[in-house]
């Protein structure tokens, strides 16, 4: 078991420094530096001075050394210019170079500052990572009992009525990806216009131009409510139901032909008792794996849910990030988002392993 | 002229219909969930002395169930058809005017259908669909959009880029006088652009890109899946760690990283071009190889029209030099199709692995290695056409997953240009008043849903289908 997790671990690092190195390559590609140079410098800057600031900020030279200075195992640049003034990576100007340390990467803490929200991005992502702590955990209170009943009751008699309903539904909401539900969402109880919200206001149950459920889930940063958090959380709950559903339906189904569920019912075991005690508990192994192989989907639907409902937490950071070419922002929220994925297969890998009898490592 | 209704003057008796089955479905639904969880849901067996028993509340819900959602089902069609028959769209309603433009989509969708169920004994897989009805709703769904794709400058009823004054946001059904038909039958969006003929449009950007990114994707796929399943060892190890590096990837993230104008410049994508485009040429080339070199004036044949065909598309799509000029992608469109290409085809690897260390054990395959058959013979021509079930299903799983990629670059704006119909574009564009004027967003929405619903049914109904025997 210690060596299986041992070797599982190694791979993990290997592959996470493999990723955050291909995020490091197309993030610090030439065109985006240069861009970035004339948008922390002049939009005005000649071609020459576009290369000279790029150099003067620790920008050139391999990009292995670079990765190798951002990751906190190279010691950061310096770069004295005519004058004698020294910057480099690991202090500020005017600071004494002699007492800064010589490495300041991620393994020592130093994330970089956020040339878009101009603040350390430490800071700045802690505080939006908390918000997108409580989207998650709102949406895994919902999706997972959801969908694990769902699945328990229309695999318990396969071919069903039930289990007919019930998988057509599945299929149609993995079918139904976050921006579609969103927009659906919104329409049917968000807006003043359709759906449900002028009839309320028409029999007056809610007051005229005012909607059930808010459109808009920005002012659930300080304040959660049940108005303000519903559609984000269903928007991201539905798509991924039906596929834990369909996965536990599955199981379910398997789990139902087996010979000790025959034998319980033949010994007059009630169907109930069957389901609860027999069945669900093997049924359920298989499931633990897909819903924790879910977070890197869920990870998407954060970002789409967040820029539509406009909730500003860690998927609303990546696009901003994204898209005002904010590099070290970008390359934290790939960190983390890469952490989140390799944590959650390990955890899956390990909790089959410890679920599964069958399953034994030596 | 005037504003047009939802349903026209068939509604009036329609509606209220629609209505009460809608209502009658809603309780019924909700009360067979209430059945179920209480136990009451039992099936009707013979009891001891041969007697049946009384419905159980469970199965009498399930009636209920049944016959509501007939009877809404017919309603809308009531509705569609009595909309067909009407004069002018006046009369006939939205949800009428919208089926008679649909009229080439229909009269394809019967041909094929009626084609089809004729001659489906004679049709190996494709025809046993026909045997399950979820199979057959997926496939109808499906065509229709594809008909609608091939037959959208018939369907629109203006051009999907004019913008017309005083339309801006406007409701469905709006007149618009200054239009060759006379109505915006979905309404405008915010910049006074018919939301209908965009959204036909649409089907047709979704319908070239998606299909083509997923076929090289499994081009490139069963190309590393199958000797890496086949031969194992170093080999396997290599490409699943890198196949496993890019399923690590959020895809979001791969996107904004993949899919933007800068990397345009830096010649990453054509790089990608150049690497995943290749696949296709290779597999075709050894397929026919090991198929026929014993024959060698034939093999010769093969591999010289597959060469000379790939390379020329080769040469046109991934580097844009074609001589003659036909083989040409938009720098834009090479960069998203490149990108979709690449986060799908890990996962047709795994699959196509996963497959082949299953099928590689079978007695065939120790048979062909026995009478002296070389690798790659065993793999393209004894496993590949044995794994053909699951890899259909998945395929058309997996065009339905790229059509949502697509709309997740479209959504966040990446690699389209801004006024592209497409729906993930589309989308938003509407999102932005969604609350105030959601109609602009949610005809895209629904368009894609039901694409994407429909490849699901229909992957479910080939899966059913390929089981039985």
């Amino acid at each position: 078991m210690g060596l299986f997790v041992l070797r599982r671990l190694g791979v993990m690092l290997l592959t996470a420094i493999a990723l955050t190195f291909v995020v490091f390559y197309l993030t610090n590609l030439q065109p985006n530096l240069e861009k970035l140079a004339r948008t922390e410098g002049s939009v005005r800057m000649t071609e020459e001075a576009v290369q000279d600031w790029i150099a003067q900020n620790g920008h050139s030279g391999s990009i292995f050394m670079r990765y190798g200075q951002w990751l906190g195992v190279v010691p950061g640049w310096t770069y004295t210019d005519e004058k004698g003034q020294m910057r480099g990576r690991c202090f500020e100007i005017g600071q004494d170079p002699t007492a800064a340390p010589t490495y300041c990467g991620l393994l020592q803490g130093n994330w970089g500052y956020s040339t878009f929200f101009k603040t350390p991005v430490m800071d700045s992502l802690g505080e939006k990572l908390a918000a997108t702590g409580w989207l998650m955990l709102a949406v895994m209170l919902v999706m997972v009992p959801t969908s694990l009943l769902l699945g328990v009751l229309s695999g318990m008699r396969e071919g069903s009525a039930t289990d007919r309903t019930l998988s057509t539904f599945s299929i149609a909401s993995t079918a139904t990806p976050e921006y579609v539900s969103g927009v659906v969402l919104v329409a049917l109880f968000a807006t003043a216009a359709t759906g449900i919200s002028p009839l309320l206001a028409e029999y007056g149950l809610i007051e005229p131009k005012k909607t059930l459920f808010l459109a808009s889930a920005t002012s659930a940063m300080d304040d959660i409510t049940f108005w303000n958090f519903a559609l984000p959380v269903m928007t991201i709950a539905l798509y991924g139901i039906g596929y834990i559903a369909r996965m536990t339906r599955a199981s379910m189904t398997e789990v139902m032909t087996q010979q000790y569920i025959r034998t319980a019912r033949l010994k007059g075991v009630p169907f109930r008792t069957v389901v609860m005690r027999h069945a669900l508990r093997n049924a359920l192994i298989a499931p633990f794996t897909v819903i924790m192989l879910q977070f890197p989907w869920l990870l998407n639907g954060v970002v789409i849910v967040e820029s539509l409902f406009n909730y500003k937490g860690f998927g609303w950071t990546l696009v901003q990030a994204a898209s005002n070419n904010d590099i070290p922002l970008l390359l934290a929220c790939s960190v983390v988002a890469v952490v989140v994925v390799l944590l959650t297969q390990l955890i899956s890998d390990i909790g089959y392993v410890f679920l599964n009898p069958r399953i034994r490592l030596a | 002229m005037d504003q047009l209704t939802w349903t026209g003057s068939a509604g009036t008796v329609l509606l209220p219909v629609f209505e009460i089955a809608v209502l009658a479905l809603v309780l019924s639904l909700l009360a067979k969930l209430l059945f179920v969880l209480a136990g009451l849901d039992v099936p009707r067996l013979p009891g001891p002395d041969g007697t049946i028993a009384a419905r159980s509340p469970g199965l009498m819900a399930s009636m209920g169930i049944r016959f509501s959602f007939f009877a809404a089902l017919a309603a809308i069609l009531c509705m569609l058809a009595a909309g067909a028959v009407m004069p002018t769209p006046l009369e006939a309603g939205i949800l009428g005017a919208m089926a008679v433009r649909f009229w080439p989509v229909w009269l394809a969708l019967a041909a094929t259908f009626v084609l089809s169920i004729r001659f489906r004994r004679r049709l190996g897989l494709y025809g046993k669909l026909f045997d399950s009805t979820v199979g057959m709703i997926g496939f109808a769904i499906v065509m229709f959009w594809v008909f609608t794709a091939i037959f959208a400058d018939v369907i629109i009823t203006q051009d999907p880029f004019i913008q017309l004054s005083g339309l801006k946001n406007k409701v469905p059904g709006i007149a618009a006088p200054d239009s060759p038909y006379g109505w915006y039958l979905l309404g405008g969006d915010h910049l006074a652009r018919d939301v209908f003929s965009r959204m036909v449009m649409g089907a047709r950007e979704v319908l070239k890109i998606a299909p083509a990114a997923t076929l090289f994707a499994f081009m490139v796929g069963i190309t590393l899946g199958l000797p890496a399943g086949y031969f194992g060892g170093k080999l396997d190890t290599f490409i699943s760690f890198l196949a496993n590096l890019v399923l690590a990837f959020p895809v979001i993230l791969l996107f904004y990283l993949l899919v933007t104008p800068e990397i345009r410049d830096t010649g990453i994508p054509i790089v990608l071009a150049a690497l995943l485009f290749l696949f296709p040429i290779i597999f075709l080339t050894v397929l026919w190889n090991s198929r026929y070199y014993t024959n060698p004036p034939q093999r010769n044949l093969y591999v010289g029209i597959t060469l000379l065909i790939g390379l020329w598309a080769y040469s046109g799509l991934a580097f844009n030099i074609d001589p003659l000029g036909i083989w040409s992608m938009e720098p834009n469109m090479l960069n998203v199709f490149v990108s979709v290409v690449f986060v799908n085809s890990p996962g047709v690897f795994r699959i196509v692995r996963g497959l082949v260390m299953d099928i590689k054990a079978r007695d065939y395959v120790a048979a062909g290695q026995t009478r002296g058959e070389g690798p790659w013979y065993i793999m393209l021509w004894e496993i590949l056409p044995n794994a053909r079930g699951p890899l259909i299903v998945d395929f058309c799983l997996r065009i339905g997953y790229t059509t949502i990629l697509l709309g997740t670059l479209g959504f966040f704006g990446l690699g389209v240009s801004p006024d592209s119909p497409d729906w993930g574009s589309t989308i938003d564009d509407g999102r932005k008043l969604l609350n105030l004027f959601p109609h602009p967003a949610l005809a895209p929405a629904l368009a894609l849903m039901s694409l994407v619903l429909g490849l699901n049914l229909l992957a479910d109904g080939l899966r059913e289908e390929s089981l039985k025997d």
